[in-house]
């Protein structure tokens, strides 16, 4: 797999001595965390309006007067978070394909904003 | 003149922690987009990283703060339910579906912004740390223009919830 290495410039050579080097795969683990958070949300929208998973509904009932959406959001919170730590500590002194890892956030996060639009999700209520 | 408990909080959620985070966006929007070698010294852009990098936590702390509050403070009066024969505009969502023609604010408006708001801190979060790379990011084009849209996205999420809880408020308030 091709690896994107972060090239130094006149700009930034002159700062080398005070500047540690940060490897590609820390922004990978970032990009992609922040995409599985706003995935999981998204899916957790759309599961809990299908009536055949009324349970899963009640079960995101982590607040009573907030109602499912303190669960929603809070699994939704807890997997970005749980995602970015293993991914992070997986890949922080790597050098890895950083678009490769931005495609697939960027796929997740956009299905996570499909996911939580009304006029989609009311289509499995 | 005075504010209630609710309408206090209504505004912290709102005009508080919303609007810091919805009226920063433009500079840091422009200090990432100017964040290119061509366009700065190396002076310009130490000064520049500092700014973006502390501007960009106070913009994440602010979708969190936004969210937290609307979620578990706001809320939960917007949610409550109405005892049989009480006034109504004292229970915004009860007030709103009882209206043909204004549930469509809960049924699309509320039901939107409740979620899409949470995108915000995510994607915010993620650009204020990816900052971390620093000077170095003039120099990378790719990670630059990636952080520049999760930015947009981080903001756009924000503007959807924002201009919703605004149209929904007026529509129903909470006192």
């Amino acid at each position: 797999m091709a690896v994107t290495q972060l090239p130094k410039t006149a700009a930034t050579k002159g700062q080398e001595q005070v500047e540690s080097r940060v490897a590609t795969g820390v922004a990978a683990a970032a990009f992609l965390a922040g995409g599985i958070g706003c995935f999981v949300l998204g899916l957790l929208v759309t599961l809990t309006e299908m009536p055949a998973l009324v349970a899963l509904k009640n079960a995101l009932v982590w607040s009573v007067p907030v109602g499912p959406l303190s669960g929603k959001t809070g699994a939704a919170v807890i997997a970005f978070l749980l995602a970015w730590g293993i991914a992070h500590f997986t890949i922080k002194d790597k050098e890895v394909n950083l678009k490769s890892y931005v495609i697939v956030a960027g796929v997740l996060t956009a299905l996570g904003f499909l996911l939580t639009f009304p006029p989609f999700f009311e289509l499995f209520a | 003149m005075e504010l209630t408990n609710r309408e206090l909080w209504g505004l912290i959620h709102g005009m508080g922690f919303g609007a810091l985070f919805l009226l920063a966006f433009a500079g840091g929007l422009a200090g990432l987009y100017s964040l290119r070698p061509e366009l700065l010294t190396v002076t310009g852009l130490r000064e520049r990283m500092t700014r973006l990098v502390s501007g960009t936590w106070l913009m994440a702390i602010a979708a969190w703060g936004t969210v937290i509050t609307g979620t578990y403070i706001v809320y939960p009066w917007y949610r409550a339910a109405a005892p049989k024969g009480a006034d109504l505009t004292a229970y915004p969502r009860s007030f709103l579906l009882a209206n043909p023609n204004l549930a469509e604010w809960h049924n699309f408006g509320m039901e939107w912004k409740e979620h899409v708001a949470w995108f915000a801190p995510i994607l915010a979060t993620v650009v204020a740390f990816v900052l971390r790379y620093g000077k170095r990011l003039a120099d990378y084009p790719f990670l630059r223009k990636t952080l520049i849209v999760t930015f947009v996205l981080a903001f756009g999420a924000a503007a959807v919830a924002g201009l919703m809880g605004a149209l929904i408020t007026k529509a129903a308030p909470i006192h």
